[in-house]
């Protein structure tokens, strides 16, 4: 079964980490990825530019309506995903809880819909 | 939910009528009625022993909550209309899980005649489970062990975990336990339905955790049992102080725990829920007043009850691997040895709330070793104690910070103080016995007349 985890951090904190810090942490993520790959849950995942870039787009009446940020305003901000493939949702937290963010921000894990067994 | 409740009592009570046929005597009316009434009766106990095993290994065969509660029902239908003709099989849990899933399988391709994804898990079912998986009896223990960690899986919200538990595991009817908990039936419904679709959609696994899960799984198993007791033994709210059918439920599970489950700290809380349970008696008064620890007539408590308690406080603590309930019933143990409560070991009590500390840092459990210390060294120290709690604010709000000051105050006939602070414990107080109680306090502080309690 598919699930998708949802990475929460605050993306200010990322800013005032040290390029030292930084490299430290994408090592991290970098070793994570390899092995959710060799152990088969990995199908994929992005980490995302800060929501100061993101545009948030709605159809009204018609018209395309755009605007500046994210679609909420949050204390911590979806910041990346993994896509992940996983016996049931005790091996699904398994994974999450190695996720390097876990440990100051949150992973939201959802499962995916599989309309096949519908 | 609601319907299931009532198919449940009445799936017993309404097919009786099935077994006009049997008996050939003199009086074949007579007969007939004695043989049918013999035969309810024998699916009631087979119902009430076994309907909780049934449905926890129809639940890892079928795979869905819903389907093996329709296909036990089922099943106890089956019973009432062949065991009169067939008699009572040597093993009828056997039997009313081999036939729970027959049913199961039938629903379902009567459902998946539309539906070819239904007809292929039909034949799955069909083709996956052979008798002997249905028998095995360590495989029974182990359903039941399945269903309490997947009802109090912590992906679920902790209020569901209870009333899941409580249904499930327990049986009670989803009207029971909202009674219990002083919920709307419907709210209680919701909630259950919620949970059972999310152990669907995501997937939550019906097994038992591995060995390295284990620990912080059975701590979540513990708490529920904890709440589910601690509601029954001084509830939240309401008229009453207990609810003993809450106790008694928790105290089921905890022993089925017990008895499923080698775990020290299970051991624990079985024995803290014994020892509390073993005051109940002395605990209000016959016009339903709240009697406090101290003032208790102990010959009210309950010897068979402490005696257990004691026995599985010491096998725990035998352990090495105990934790907070053990240390809570130890503290309970202490209380129940002695014979009034200035003959206590108070000492020890601080010792063990030391302990507790140090294991589970929190502010009632400081509030507790205050009054313990209160009493081996005078109510001054117990008061600087309190006082600094609440100045550091975490319990400004409890009721009982505030009445164990005033108690405190009381004694060092510091009445003003002691007025002020039982006021405030009784604002703050929701349940009656217990308002009843302040009141009484407050009645009694020497000097304190009327205008005092109106103020």
């Amino acid at each position: 079964m598919k699930y998708l985890c949802l990475i929460y951090e605050n993306e200010n904190a990322w800013n005032e980490l040290s390029k030292e810090q930084s490299d430290g942490v994408m090592a991290e993520y970098n070793t994570f990825t390899e092995e959710i790959g060799k152990s088969g849950h990995l199908l994929g995942g992005e980490a995302l530019q800060p929501t100061a870039s993101a545009t948030t787009v709605r159809m009204r009446n018609g018209k395309v309506s755009t605007t500046d940020g994210p679609f909420a305003e949050t204390k911590e901000q979806l910041g990346g995903y993994y896509l992940v493939e996983a016996k049931d949702l005790n091996d699904a937290i398994q994974v999450a809880a190695r996720i390097p963010a876990a440990r100051n921000g949150a992973i939201e894990v959802r499962p995916v819909i599989d309309f096949s067994q519908q | 939910m609601t319907e299931d409740a009532a198919a449940r009592s009445g799936s017993i009570e309404d097919s009786g009528g099935e077994v006009r046929h049997v008996g050939n005597s003199a009086n074949p009316a007579r007969e007939t009625e004695e043989v049918a009434g013999r035969i309810r009766e024998t699916v009631d106990s087979v119902y009430r022993s076994e309907s909780r095993r049934v449905l926890a290994t129809l639940i890892r065969l079928l795979g869905d909550f819903d389907l093996a509660e329709e296909a036990m029902q089922d099943a106890i239908a089956t019973a009432l209309e062949k065991w009169p003709v067939e008699g009572v099989p040597a093993n009828p849990r056997s039997w009313l899980i081999s036939t729970g899933r027959f049913k199961a399988i039938d629903r379902l391709r009567r459902r998946s005649r539309h539906d070819v994804a239904l007809a292929s898990l039909a034949d799955r079912f069909d083709e996956s489970t052979t008798s002997a998986d249905l028998v095995d009896e360590d495989g029974v223990g182990d359903d039941r062990l399945r269903l309490i960690f997947t009802c109090c899986h912590p992906a679920l919200n902790p209020d569901a975990q209870i009333a899941l538990t409580l249904r499930e595991v327990c049986g009670l009817t989803t009207e029971q336990v909202a009674r219990a908990f002083l919920t709307p039936a419907p709210t209680l419904a919701q909630r259950i339905v919620r949970a059972k679709a999310k152990i669907r959609d995501a997937r939550i696994p019906y097994q038992i955790p591995s060995r390295k899960d284990l620990p912080g799984r059975v701590d979540s198993v513990l708490h529920v049992v904890y709440l589910v007791f601690n509601e029954g033994y001084s509830a939240s709210s309401g008229d009453s102080l207990t609810r003993p059918d809450l106790s008694t439920e928790a105290i089921r599970l905890g022993r089925l725990i017990v008895e499923l489950l080698a775990e020290p700290e299970a051991t624990g809380l079985l024995a803290l829920m014994l020892l509390h349970d073993s005051r109940r008696a002395a605990r209000t008064s016959s016009t339903g007043e709240l009697i406090l620890l101290e003032r208790q007539d102990r010959s009210l408590w309950n010897r068979e009850l402490i005696d257990e308690g004691a026995q599985l406080v010491e096998h725990a603590l035998s352990s090495r691997r105990f934790g907070p309930y053990t240390l809570q019933a130890a503290i309970a143990a202490v209380h129940a040895e002695a014979r009034d409560a200035g003959s206590t070991d108070w000492a020890q009590i601080v010792g063990l709330y030391d302990v507790l500390m140090r294991l589970e840092p929190s502010a009632v459990i400081e509030l507790n070793r205050a009054a313990a210390i209160a009493m081996r060294d005078g109510p001054e120290r117990g008061l600087v104690l309190i006082d600094a709690l609440l100045e550091a604010g975490e319990l400004k709000d409890y009721h009982l910070a505030h009445a164990a000051k005033a108690d405190l105050c009381r004694r060092l006939g510091r009445k003003a103080d002691a007025a002020a602070s039982y006021r405030r414990a009784l604002a703050l107080s929701s349940q009656e016995p217990e308002r009843r109680f302040l009141e009484n306090c407050l009645r009694e502080l020497p000097g304190a007349g009327q205008k005092d309690l109106r103020s």
